[in-house]
């Protein structure tokens, strides 16, 4: 099973055998690979009960939870790698589950779809119309992205926050892009963060 | 299949402890009626203890002796099933303080020779584990690769992996809760009056009449059967709905379906459960509180232990709704165990959890297996 893009970039620079909780880890594609090729002690909170039984029938370790509360359970400094991947942008608070992931692991990944790429740009500008793209498929009414945010939104927000970027990858359909343009030419970003404490 | 004499549907065994109980009294000798399912694997590792509720017995998967009915939890075990008896040795025993075959209220006293009545010690859900752990002794097993259970059999498998860290692997929590909430307490009050106030209880030495205090049992059951199931489940299945009549009788009589129901449960019941037991079992339900045997932090119990668990609840059980399962994922994730929770939705209350569930199923089937992997 090959993973998603931005989930391959988080696998491939997760350390081996670190502890890992994936928040919003859907049907557990990403802890499945992180504890079968990486050796890795995955745990993960999700939403959707369907998915949590099926990542649970997997031998997955998963709560059912939300990320918007449920985070605030956990203690401090319990995982190497807190992962929100995708989610971002569909919480109601993006800064306090920011500061949650900080506080629970050492470091964290965050992956969320890029709203300044051009492509959503050029919807708003020459039609006038919230953007449909292949990562934000669905329609302004019907969308869980509730926090649209773009590349230099979060640069700001960690700047703000006293957040340090580790590392960042910026993905343009399944390639890798460069960082300069990336505000324009990303359609999704993957941070590596870790608080300065 | 094994030949050993210890293995099998319907076996017993006198343990000759004595078991510690909580309330302080050094119980012996310890009867203990069970059943086995499978086979035994050489290192003794392929062994799952299931733990039945209430009113539930050792007949797991089994012919009810009473009842003529499959055991139980028949489509949750055996050949094939999530508890896969091809894989797995499973151990399921009678609870002590009920009625099957193992202590309880209804057994002879040694000293007296009459049946124990309410000189039987009162008994708690950790009292009910310590037998079991006697149980397993006997068998010559160490560590469990899994103790499973659904309601009070979900409390049991929490108290496992509390009392005996070292001797679990995994624990599925089913429909359950690390405490009775006073709710919870006050159903079972009312059922344990219903029976003290049948003048045929006798302060519960009604054996020897054989004339037990059937109606106050029956009531009690009455009570307690309405909070395993659903409002929606129950209007559903009866709503309004006359019992074979056209109009009401302006009397009485079991009018509606749903009072001929609850009357039928009521009466089935006592046939094949002691009153006595009814009022020590509630009563170690009411006592479990796991948070307070460990300094008042649910967490604490789960430090020691190096299992994996799974806990399941269902969106219509208001007898032990999700809030109780969640509370219990709290605390494992506070002291850091493997676990998983996961809220299932079914609109039978309570009882979902012995009814047809494939989500249910395989939930508890890929659990299971994962234990498996090297």
């Amino acid at each position: 099973m090959t993973l998603r893009p931005d989930l391959a970039i988080i696998a491939s620079h997760v350390n081996r055998g670190a502890r890992i909780l994936d928040v919003g880890c859907g049907d557990g594609a990403l802890m499945a690979a992180l504890r079968d090729q990486h050796g890795c002690d995955a745990r993960g909170l999700e939403l959707d009960p369907v998915n949590v039984a099926a990542a649970v029938g997997q031998g997955l370790s998963v709560i059912q939870g939300d990320a918007d509360t449920d985070l605030a359970d956990y203690p401090d400094d319990s995982f190497d790698y807190a992962i929100l991947s995708q989610t971002l942008q569909t919480t109601r608070r993006p800064d306090w589950v920011l500061e949650q992931l900080l506080r629970i692991g050492r470091h964290a990944f965050v992956s969320f779809p890029n709203f300044a790429h051009w492509r959503v740009r050029a919807s708003l500008l020459f039609g006038g119309r919230m953007p449909v793209t292949r990562l934000l498929p669905i329609a302004w009414y019907a969308t869980p992205n509730i926090h649209h945010v773009t590349v230099d939104d979060f640069r700001a927000l960690v700047k703000e926050r006293g957040i340090a970027i580790e590392g960042a990858w910026f993905l343009s359909g399944d390639q890798q892009t460069g960082s300069g343009m990336a505000n324009l030419l990303a359609e999704h970003a993957v941070f590596l963060l870790r608080h300065d404490r | 299949m094994s030949d050993d004499p210890r293995f099998g549907l319907r076996r017993s065994v006198t343990l000759p402890g004595p078991l510690r109980l909580d309330g302080g009294v050094l119980f012996s000798p310890v009867d203990i009626a069970y059943e086995t399912y499978g086979t035994l694997n050489a290192d003794a590792s392929n062994a799952i203890l299931v733990c039945h509720a209430l009113t539930g017995d050792q007949h797991l998967a089994s012919e009810h002796p009473v009842t003529g009915k499959p055991g139980w939890w028949a489509r949750m075990v055996g050949p094939g099933k999530p508890i896969d008896t091809n894989r797995w040795f499973v151990i399921c025993s009678n609870v002590l303080g009920s009625c099957l075959g193992s202590s309880g209220p209804a057994t002879i006293n040694p000293v007296t020779g009459q049946p124990w009545g309410m000189q039987f010690p009162v008994i708690t859900i950790r009292d009910m584990v310590r037998a079991q752990a006697m149980l397993l002794d006997h068998f010559g097993i160490d560590r469990l690769f899994a103790v499973v259970g659904g309601s009070m059999g979900g409390m049991q498998a929490l108290s496992w992996a509390a009392t005996f860290p070292e001797r679990v692997r995994a624990a599925v929590v089913i429909a359950s809760a690390a405490r009775h909430s006073a709710q919870n307490i006050a159903f079972h009050e009312v059922g344990r009056q219903a029976i003290m106030a049948d003048p045929k209880w006798r302060g519960g030495a009604y054996y020897a009449a054989q004339d037990p205090p059937a109606a106050g049992l029956a009531v009690a059951r009455m009570a307690a059967h309405i909070t395993y199931l659903s409002e929606a489940g129950l209007t559903a299945k009866f709503g309004r709905k006359l019992q074979g009549r056209e109009a009401k009788t302006f009397g009485f009589d079991a009018d509606f379906q749903v009072e001929s129901y609850l009357r039928h449960q009521g009466l089935a019941f006592v046939d094949r459960f002691d009153a006595n037991s009814y009022l020590y079992i509630t009563r170690a339900l009411d006592y479990f509180d796991l948070a307070e045997e460990h300094g008042g932090l649910l967490a604490n119990a789960f430090r020691a232990s190096k299992a994996r668990f799974c806990v399941v609840s269902f969106d219509t059980d208001w007898l032990y709704p999700t809030a109780e399962s969640r509370t219990i994922a709290h605390a494992l994730n506070a002291a850091g165990a493997p676990a998983s929770f996961v809220e299932l939705s079914s609109p039978f209350g309570h009882d979902a959890f012995l009814l047809e569930s494939p989500e249910l199923d395989r939930v508890i089937g890929g659990f299971l297996a994962a234990g498996e992997r090297p």
